[in-house]
């Protein structure tokens, strides 16, 4: 089996330097690993360092020693080491991820939001919007909001809209920071359904998810996070 | 994200070793060096006095380093030495695969003539002599730049600070520049139209695979714009990265200091 992320003594801490350089231990031993068509779901309580593990994988919080190994095309990359440059290029084409929120350029219309990460990978803008006008579709945005930006809609929508936009592309990795919290019953199994789907397609996983049940119904294999905890 | 932009093993397009300037005791830029790459979009944030303009400055040629180099790759692929151009080649470096997008959009554009004229001016310096194909090239860019076409004959004076500097910016982009430095070049609009213009921006950078240098003290607009950020303070780069690692988890006291300032929106 080929290790599709390989995570080896990652630790993080933060020092608050306008707090007088108080430390603050996030997470240290942080040893996993994700295989393709797999969902690991990390578990643990508010606090215990869960998102700060997985923007580490995206590459959006430093790793302070440790391996962040990322197979992207072919080769194992330590994340922690890249360059900026090499970690765009793996964002682009290995790594896609689904944050809590929706961060969103003013003015640009939800269609184009979710078809942009297929554009940027050299999908011709017409098929991209077919394809994600019918993921839209899907998780039940109408189509008379297609062409309003974002900004203005409901939690529950921006949330939907963030998870199409996550779940367009056809990357190996797929990172997801409680993709279902503010889903009504009807949407969180669509959500059910495209994780599945995705394992299908031998997509790795790794997701955070409160709801026992969703958890139970996506996670291959649970991570506790509180075996990590920095103690400080 | 301008991602689409990036190639992966290919050469830089902009390279600054070592730069220094100090004016008489100041030392306005301390040591500098980066590779700048096509495709990327770079931000050097900093406040007032960090010594930004002045390193903009050294790597667009308009002020020659005190020690340090700034080489630059051609069109024709060779990589040069900036201070080794003539006056002549540097000009129509200038004219032709370089842009520059000035705050304020008086210095970037001739006021008095029409906003055609402005826009077809780039053309002819290269070379171009048909007035119908400048003309509807420039037709085309102001619409691309979101400016109705039937003020194509008015002076920018007649336009408004956001109308002014949309023109800039298509007069800076229509000989398909390979590298365009901006200093500010939101710095004095309402937020309505800067936010108008960041997006516009964003987009044509992804387009047309422009490489940018741009000088910001906002960090919202170099999150939404850049790929990289160089943080500047007393002429020294103190932190260097991905812009959101650097954003969302700042390592150095000045760069935690200028992210929790910005205001929650």
């Amino acid at each position: 089996m080929t290790v599709m992320i390989d995570v080896t003594d990652a630790q993080k801490t933060f020092t608050m330097h306008l707090q007088g350089g108080i430390e603050l231990p996030v997470v240290r031993g942080v040893t996993f690993h994700v295989n393709p068509g797999e969902c690991v779901v990390l578990s643990g309580p508010s606090g215990a360092g869960k998102s700060s593990i997985l923007k580490m994988i995206f590459g959006n919080y430093r790793c302070d020693s440790g391996r962040i190994g990322i197979r992207h095309r072919g080769a194992l990359i330590d994340l922690a080491t890249a360059e900026p440059r090499q970690i765009l290029n793996i964002r682009r084409s290995t790594i896609g991820y689904v944050s809590q929120f929706l961060r969103a350029v003013p003015r640009v219309a939800t269609i184009d939001v979710v078809a942009e990460p297929l554009i940027v990978n050299g999908m011709s803008r017409a098929e991209a919007q077919q394809r994600a006008g019918s993921l839209l579709h899907r998780l039940n945005i109408p189509e008379r909001l297609w062409q309003l930006p974002p900004a203005t809609f409901s939690g529950g929508e921006q949330q939907r809209v963030n998870i199409a936009r996550g779940f367009i592309s056809d990357l190996p990795i797929l990172l997801l920071d409680e993709p279902t919290a503010s889903l009504d019953a009807a949407n969180r199994a669509v959500v059910v359904e495209l994780v599945a789907e995705k394992k299908r397609g031998g997509v790795a996983m790794v997701a955070i998810v409160h709801d026992d049940e969703i958890r139970h119904l996506i996670a291959d294999r649970i991570v506790d996070v509180t075996s990590f905890a920095a103690a400080a | 994200m301008a991602d689409q932009n990036l190639v992966e093993n290919d050469e830089p397009l902009l390279v600054a070793e070592s730069l220094s300037k100090s004016f008489g005791r100041i030392a306005a830029c301390r040591d500098v060096s980066f590779s700048l790459y096509p495709g990327e979009v770079l931000a050097i944030v900093g406040e007032s006095g960090s010594g930004k303009s002045t390193l903009l400055q050294m790597l667009s040629g308009q002020l020659a380093p005190g020690s340090g180099h700034v080489s630059y790759r051609m069109r024709d692929g060779v990589t040069r030495d900036l201070s080794t151009l003539g006056e002549a080649e540097r000009r129509f470096l200038f004219r032709t695969d370089w842009g520059f997008v000035h705050q304020d959009p008086a210095q970037g554009l001739r006021m008095a003539v029409s906003a055609g004229a402005n826009v077809g001016e780039r053309l002819m310096a290269v070379g171009w002599n048909h007035y119908g194909r400048i003309r509807d090239t420039a037709s085309d860019w102001l619409t691309r730049v979101e400016i109705d076409t039937a003020r194509i004959d008015d002076a920018p004076r007649t336009y408004s600070g956001g109308m002014r500097q949309r023109l800039q910016i298509a007069r800076n982009l229509v000989t398909e520049p390979r590298l365009v430095f901006m200093d500010e070049p939101t710095g004095g609009l309402d937020v309505s139209v800067q936010a108008r213009l960041l997006d516009l921006l964003r987009s044509l950078v992804a387009e047309l695979h422009l490489a940018v240098i741009i000088v910001t003290h906002d960090l919202a607009v170099a999150r939404l714009l850049s790929h990289r950020v160089m943080v500047m303070k007393g002429g020294r780069v103190i932190e260097t990265g991905l812009t959101d690692q650097v954003l969302d988890d700042p390592r150095e006291p000045y760069t935690q200091l200028l992210v929790s300032s910005i205001l929650p929106p």
